[in-house]
This record gives C-alpha cells, sequence and structure tokens, in this order.
C-alpha cells in the first residue's frame, strides 16, 4: 500500500516557543489514523500545517503525491476538515452552506445536487436543509459540517476533535458513518480526540504526540504492551504524565466568550 | 478549457458576493440601524444649520448636505463591510474559504464587491430618503454617474476595511478603527463644512479620500464643484486601485 501523507522533519515555531519539533510519520491510503496528545501538545498546528492554513517553519509534508506547501491548490482539492470550531455561515442555511462549498470547489451544479441530497439526508438533516444554522444545535452544526467536507468527495478527511461536546448516541452515529465511508470509498482518516476509548475503537494506528514531538507511534495494542497498561487511556497517561497543561485562550477565544455574554442563547 | 478555468473563478466569486448581499438582507435590524445613523445627521444639521448657511450667503444647506451624509453611509458601511472578516474570524467561517482551493485573491474580490454592493445600496437608500425631506438632485440624468461614484467609494472604503481587518485579530481595535480613522475622514471631508473656506482643514482635506468622494456627489447631484469631477475621478480610481491591492496584499498574508 502506498502513502497518502508523507511528513518529514516538520517543525512550527511561534517566536522562541516550538509547537512542533522535527515530527516525522507516514499514513497510508485508507487508513484511520488517530493523533493524540494533551492540549498544546501541537495537534491542531500540525493540522493547520497540512491543511495550508499555516506555513512551517521547517520540514515537507506530501499529501496523495502534492507537496503541501508548492500545490496547494491541489492539496486543497484532496482533502476535506472538519475544524475543532465551527466553521459554517450560521447566516445562511443548510443548503446554502452546502451549496457555497460545491461552488468554491467547483462541483459542478447537477452532481452538486444529488451530493448534497444525498449527504444532508445521510446526517439526517434534510428535512433541515432550508433553516439558517443558527437554529441549530452543537450536534447538529457538526453533522453538517461533516456532511459539507465529504461534498467534493476528498481523499483525506481530517477532523479535529470532531466529536466535542457531542452526545454519545450523536458520537456514535458519526463514526459508524465514517468508518463506513472509510470501507466503501476507502477514504482515509486523520482525526484528534481527547476520547481515548474513540481512538482505541476506531483507529487503526495511533500517534501519540507531546510538546511538539511524537513520542509514540503504533497499533492501540502496541501502545498498551509498550507501556504494560490495559487501557489506551492509561497508556496515554504513562506517556504524557498527569500534569494537567495549561493552554492560553487565543485572541478568537476570547472574542468568541464576549460575543456569548452579549447575545441571548 | 481556459474557458472553464475562467468560469469557474467567476462563480466563487459570484457566490461570496452573493453570500455578503443574503447577510445584508436578512439582517433587517443592521439595514434599519445604518440608516438610522445618516438620518439622524442629515434631520438634525440639516435642519439646525440650515438657516445659517443660508444667513451666510451658502445657498441651500440640505442640497450641500446630501451628498456628504451619502459620503458618511458609504464609508462607515464600507469600512465596516470590509472588517467582516474579523468576524468570520471569529466564527470561523473565514478557514472554511481559506481552505478551499480558491486563490485569495479570488475569495478577497469577491467579498470586497460583496461589501461595496451592500454599501452603494445604502447610499441610494439615503439618496431616495433625502428626496423626502426636500433634496432635489440637480438632473435625473447625473444619478446614475453619482451611483457609479458610489460603488468606486465603496470599493475604496471596502479594500481598506479588509486591509485592516486582515491585521486585526479580534474586535478589541474596532472601536480604535472606528474613532482614529473613520471619525476623522468624515469629518475632515468636508461632507458637512464647505472645504473652499475652512482654512487649514481645507489643506489637510485634500488628503482625504473621501473628499474627493463627496466632491464628485455633490458636483454630481447638486452643482456644487471644488475640486472638480476629472480630478475626483482620477483620485478614486487610482486610490481604489492602490486599496485592493493593498488589501489583497495582507489578505494573503493572513494565517489562522
Amino acid at each position: 500500500m502506498s502513502n497518502i501523507i508523507e511528513v518529514k522533519n516538520l517543525t512550527k515555531k511561534f517566536g522562541d516557543f516550538v509547537a512542533v519539533n522535527d515530527i516525522s510519520f507516514e499514513i497510508q491510503k485508507g487508513e484511520i489514523f488517530a493523533f493524540l496528545g494533551p492540549n498544546g501538545a501541537g495537534k491542531s498546528t500540525t493540522i493547520k500545517m497540512l491543511t495550508t492554513l499555516l506555513s512551517p517553519t521547517s520540514g515537507t509534508m506530501v499529501l496523495d503525491g502534492h507537496n503541501v506547501e508548492k500545490d496547494s491548490n491541489a492539496v486543497r482539492h484532496s482533502f476535506g476538515i472538519v475544524f475543532q470550531d465551527p466553521s459554517l455561515d450560521d447566516e445562511l442555511t443548510a443548503y446554502e452552506n452546502m451549496e457555497l462549498h460545491g461552488v468554491l470547489y467547483g462541483v459542478s451544479k447537477a452532481l452538486c445536487k444529488e451530493r448534497i441530497q444525498q449527504l444532508l439526508t445521510l446526517v439526517e438533516l434534510w428535512e433541515r436543509k432550508d433553516n439558517y444554522v443558527k437554529e441549530f444545535s452543537g450536534g447538529m452544526k457538526r453533522r453538517l459540517e461533516i456532511a459539507r467536507g465529504l461534498l467534493h468527495h476528498p481523499r483525506v478527511l481530517f477532523l479535529d476533535e470532531p466529536t466535542l461536546g457531542l452526545d454519545p448516541q450523536t458520537r456514535n452515529h458519526m463514526w459508524s458513518y465514517i468508518s463506513e465511508l472509510n470501507k466503501t470509498e476507502g477514504i482515509t482518516v486523520f482525526f484528534t480526540t481527547h476520547y481515548m476509548e474513540e481512538a482505541d475503537r476506531i483507529a487503526q494506528r495511533i500517534a501519540v504526540i507531546d510538546h511538539g514531538k511524537i513520542i509514540a507511534s503504533g497499533t492501540s495494542a502496541v501502545l498498551k504492551a509498550q507501556t504494560n497498561t490495559n487501557s489506551l487511556e492509561d497508556a496515554f497517561l504513562s506517556l504524557t504524565g498527569k500534569v494537567i497543561r495549561e493552554e492560553e485562550g487565543s485572541p478568537v477565544d476570547r472574542m468568541r466568550m464576549r460575543h456569548n455574554a452579549w447575545t441571548k442563547k | 478549457m481556459h474557458g472553464r478555468k475562467n468560469n469557474y473563478y467567476m462563480k466563487t466569486i459570484y457566490i461570496l458576493w452573493l453570500r455578503q448581499l443574503k447577510r445584508y438582507f436578512r439582517s433587517k435590524s443592521r439595514m434599519i440601524g445604518s440608516l438610522a445613523q445618516p438620518l439622524f445627521f442629515l434631520l438634525s444639521l440639516g435642519y439646525g444649520f440650515g438657516p445659517v448657511f443660508k444667513e451666510a450667503g451658502q445657498g441651500n444647506y440640505i442640497q450641500f448636505l446630501v451628498p456628504g451624509i451619502i459620503g458618511m453611509t458609504l464609508i462607515f458601511t464600507s469600512v465596516f463591510s470590509g472588517m467582516e472578516i474579523i468576524w468570520d474570524k471569529q466564527f470561523g467561517f473565514l478557514k472554511e474559504t481559506l481552505v478551499a482551493p480558491v486563490s485569495r485573491f479570488n475569495i478577497m474580490i469577491g467579498r470586497t464587491l460583496g461589501g461595496a454592493t451592500v454599501a452603494t445600496l445604502q447610499g441610494t437608500l439615503v439618496l431616495l430618503i433625502s428626496l423626502i425631506i426636500g433634496f432635489r438632485p440637480v438632473s435625473w440624468a447625473l444619478v446614475p454617474i453619482a451611483i457609479i461614484v458610489m460603488l468606486l467609494s465603496a470599493l475604496l472604503f471596502t479594500a481598506l476595511g479588509t486591509a485592516i481587518a486582515s491585521k486585526l485579530d479580534d474586535m478589541q481595535g474596532f472601536q480604535l478603527i472606528v474613532n482614529f480613522l473613520v471619525m476623522p475622514l468624515f469629518f475632515l471631508s468636508g461632507a458637512i463644512f464647505p472645504l473652499s473656506s475652512a482654512g487649514a482643514i481645507g489643506k489637510i482635506a485634500q488628503f482625504d479620500p473621501l473628499s474627493y468622494s463627496v466632491d464628485a456627489l455633490r458636483n454630481l447631484l447638486s452643482n456644487i464643484p471644488h475640486f472638480g469631477l476629472a480630478t475626483d475621478f482620477g483620485i478614486l480610481a487610482i486610490l481604489t486601485l492602490a486599496f485592493l491591492a493593498l488589501g489583497s496584499y495582507f489578505f494573503s498574508k493572513v494565517q489562522i
């Protein structure tokens, strides 16, 4: 099997702070890969670099045969992403959000229409397609984002903490759908999560990152054997220690807090 | 193939333009809110200073003031439209456009055209409202040209808003921009007083892009010239291109 993602000596510095420190890894085509780590370990920074949102300080990334930095437009066609924070337009309807995505990715009108119906039905939002996204619950927004991320049939799907704040029902539903897609369409899945049992159950391979370094990788069984533990949670804690990490609120977080304080829920 | 590619570019610009318009028409409170300010200015200044203006031998103040208030509407609506990028950063939608296989330039152009269209609609609404309080354009044939001036100015200031917003991370700086950029540009532009008799301020006004928008509108709608139409159009066109270049440069550097 060939690699769909190849990362070599990737480093990202913000001033003096090294967020991602010389990491290298490969992901095979059709693999479900979990990227685990405490807050501030460098997970999201790595995803941002792989998805062309952030340029690395040094190192190379190849995704679906394209150099991420040099050939960013080709790379953008190859992946879909569900971000950690919402990235929908609240003032548009579910259908309009999907449609906008289709146009941005150059999906033809007829095909776009067909896929929107298919995907919205799949995430059980077809009945609500003409509702504004601002009327949706967190779970519904998440489902809509997943549907949108799949609209252009990406080869790789990035999911950055996709189940954060979702109830077990929605979470379960979402993962069975993504596993199904992985089997039928051969989509490679790269996800991060804080729920260890989720990674244990879904991921075929796991990498643990801490302080910007990949400190362990392999199947869940390998990680457990390596740390002499019985659960992935214990393996994770044994690898990363029990000290609670502080993550500084970004300006965006602070602004969102203020906005939430001023708008009725 | 080349044609198909161009078609795709146009579609991406169109859909982002359409998005700005949809957001405008769906937010009634924003529409009303941004019409209230020019209306208050028109009524209080128009009726308050009208008699003094006439006594000073300057003629009808409403005829003088309306183009200035349209200019005010344009600069406020445009700069804010451009700065909507900060909201999109905050609510995440910007990421959706930035990971899409569309060049940053197209995204910026689509948004800017959308914002400028909204501002031009607002400016035109203010013009219509001013008819109720007694304003009369000197020639209806010149009104379409005045609308082109509005669009040009709106493009200029939306691009300026985009350039600023690309450099800001949150709304903290927003009030600063309003107080130290938009307000001075408005007050120094001669929107509410004649530049010819304003002494030093008349000199400073030459460096204010809004002066040229207001002057062109005043020339076309009320036949009160100051710089002259050729100067107005020339400077507005050059500045619009410059700010579009600056806006798309800063926007291309945005990292999240």
